[in-house]
């Protein structure tokens, strides 16, 4: 294996996003909101890193930032060795192919009034110059691939499921075979019933492709799922790192643990202890001084609303941000 | 034997739509006795919501009650008349629902909107339907109860929204709280609180509730009994504890195979095919068969039966017939 394919797919460096919201009235203050806060994190070929965390969290700005879809403010994101941030947008534009995006809401990212051909082959119109009877044919292989078939071309978006149109919008984000695919609350809009065929589909098409995925979720038992390795985040930092196994079987952080404890289990002999925080997740605007966390955290310490924790490194490829851990 | 508080019977609702009726409801029966907790679970368009709000004569245009019997404490509620239905609905039976932020009123004042609810409840005025109001917003443990009254639903997170919401509910000392998905629109660590709060008000009360949602995760965890329902059905119900361990129908079983669970990573989710049938055209059989693993002729025939099998356990499926399946 040369040195490329040993890197990271995905490399982000200090990466941060800011919102300006302005006020009310003419010359009112602008607010500024960092979403995502100095990220550093590094996704491997071939892996899925689930990021997880409640909403304002910062893990779809995170991931739009990493397609260059909105521009961070700071940082840097290497992707296959390119630089994103610094390319110009031609270059960018032909990177674009390897990346791709799948929405929550498959009826609110597919054009309704598109059919479910043209919807496959708008992607592969723009980015190959390929004839009409090959089109036609890449689309039936495409949709064969994500588990529909050909009776579906000409049916638009409100004749079918909403299973049926992820699977569509899959579908589109792979017609260019990408490399990398930011899959972000893929299942959130789904029944559990079909929740379950769109992670399968997932799954199984990384496999046979070797697709590098990160998959933005909120809900723990999906991510953990599906995931190898998983980042939380929150209030735009990421609080721990592990591999999915880790963060379930040893979480470090408080949030961590609340987040899992919070996340209700179906089986009614294992309600047991649960750690119920406290209040909400504050305003990003104006984020707690020190560790984020600690208004809401059981175990706050003094240091915790003085100094921001750094990362300490728990075992081999899991760390955490707290100050508990450096407390001992 | 106790009375029981609620008595659905053979509840059918249609909705009359310009493709034909769709038959949302199709004999639906349960019960829910004095401060139980039942969770009425289902996919999307089982007609779960719908059930919910035929109990207060809520069902929304065009949609019609057209068989069946409610007996709350005695009364049939769809032979009620307006006046004596607005005793019950919202005094004795009171609803929350699944977005607080549609809930409220965005123009009036906190203090406004819940002391308009217990002045229709009661003979209150002035200074002591202040106190009351006070007293409900500190029940449901809002912090500062006093300065939350002059302030305006958008100034309060999803999860306030939703204690309000309940504060409000709680007004009248309810018999019934029927809770339609109370917590799907917030953050699992908010969802935690809300339902942590429910739980604490019905022990401390005595209020029943009838807890609606998709979440079998949250079912697991504060329900006494389970209905389950498809295509507008009851196809199981029983104590939480058989449901969980001991499911009697494909679809319960099925349903909870699917849940991603910590442990499961890597291994294949258990897939339901196909997906729910959209009520506009009913099958003559069951109508699970279709995506039934272990379907059979009967079961495209005729409508099963609830089978009793287990105590105060039954499940509709053929499979428990002695004369047509054999025990899986």
């Amino acid at each position: 294996m040369n040195e490329k394919m040993m890197s990271p797919l995905v490399e982000i460096r200090n990466l941060s996003m800011e919102f300006v919201r302005r006020g009310g009235q003419i010359g009112g203050h602008v607010q500024r909101i960092r979403a995502v806060d100095n990220v550093q994190l590094a996704i491997n070929r071939g892996e899925t890193m689930g990021v997880v965390g409640e909403s304002g969290c910062g893990k779809t700005t995170l991931g739009r930032c990493l397609l260059r879809l909105i521009e961070p403010v700071a940082g840097e994101v290497i992707f296959d060795g390119y630089n994103i941030l610094a390319m110009s947008p031609s270059s960018l534009r032909s990177l674009r192919r390897e990346m791709q995006l799948l929405f929550q809401n498959p009826f609110s990212s597919l054009n309704p009034r598109m059919n479910v051909l043209n919807l496959v082959a708008e992607p592969l119109r723009t980015h190959s110059k390929m004839q009409k009877d090959q089109l036609a044919a890449k689309v039936e292989t495409l949709l064969v691939e994500v588990g529909m078939s050909a009776e579906h071309l000409k049916r638009f978006p409100h004749q079918i499921s909403g299973g049926q149109a992820q699977r569509v919008a899959l579908a589109r984000a792979l017609a260019l075979n990408p490399k990398f695919l930011v899959l972000d609350e893929p299942t959130s809009a789904l029944d559990v019933s079909v929740q379950a065929q769109i992670i399968n589909l997932l799954i199984e098409l990384q496999r046979r492709h070797g697709l590098t995925y990160m998959f933005i979720s909120h809900d723990l038992g999906v991510v953990q799922h599906i995931s190898d390795r998983i980042a939380v985040m929150y209030l735009g930092q990421i609080v721990e790192l592990a591999l999915s196994e880790d963060i379930f079987n040893s979480a470090k952080h408080p949030y961590t643990q609340a987040l899992l404890s919070s996340t209700p289990i179906p089986d009614p002999d294992k309600t047991g202890e649960r750690i119920i925080l406290e209040g909400t997740v504050p305003n990003p605007a104006n984020p707690p001084t020190g560790c984020r966390f600690h208004t809401r955290c059981p175990f706050v310490m003094d240091i915790c609303s003085k100094e921001e924790p750094k990362r300490s490194s728990v075992s081999d490829g899991h760390w955490a941000a707290c100050h508990l851990l450096n407390s001992d | 034997m106790e009375q029981s508080l609620l008595v659905v019977d053979n509840l059918h609702v249609s909705f009359h739509t310009p493709f034909g009726d769709a038959y949302a409801v199709r004999g639906v029966s349960f019960n829910i006795n004095h401060g139980e907790v039942v969770g009425l679970v289902g996919e999307t368009g089982c007609g779960k919501s719908v059930t919910g709000r035929s109990i207060l004569g809520l069902v929304p245009h065009p949609g019609e009650m057209t068989e069946g019997h409610i007996h709350f404490d005695g009364k049939n509620l769809p032979e009620l008349n307006d006046r004596e239905m607005q005793l019950i609905r919202g005094k004795r039976i009171a609803m929350i629902f699944q977005d607080p932020t549609t809930a409220l009123n965005p123009v009036f004042t906190i203090g406004q909107q819940i002391s308009y609810v217990v002045k229709q409840h009661s003979e209150l005025t002035g200074a002591e339907l202040e106190n009351r109001t006070i007293s409900l917003l500190d029940d449901v443990g809002l912090p500062a109860p006093a300065s939350l009254l002059d302030i305006y639903p958008h100034q309060l997170s999803g999860g306030m929204q939703q204690r309000v919401m309940i504060a409000m509910a709680l007004s009248s000392d309810p018999d019934l709280l029927i809770a339609d998905e109370p917590t799907t629109a917030l953050d699992v660590t908010i969802q935690a609180q809300i339902l942590e709060l429910l739980t604490t008000l019905q022990s401390d009360r005595n209020i029943s509730i009838l807890l609606i949602t998709h979440n079998l995760g949250i079912v697991a965890e504060t329900c006494q009994r389970v209905v389950v329902l498809y295509a507008g059905r009851v196809v199981e119900q029983g104590d939480v504890r058989a449901i969980f361990h001991r499911p009697q129908h494909p679809y319960t079983r099925g349903l909870l195979a699917a849940l991603p669970i910590p442990g499961s990573r890597g291994s294949d989710l258990n897939v339901i095919p196909g997906s729910v049938p959209s009520g506009l055209d009913p099958e003559a059989g069951c109508a699970f068969a279709p995506r039934c693993a272990f379907v059979m002729d009967i079961c495209k025939r005729d409508q099963p039966l609830d089978y009793e099998v287990g105590i105060e356990h039954q499940a509709a499926c053929f499979l428990h017939d002695k004369a047509e399946g054999q025990e899986v």
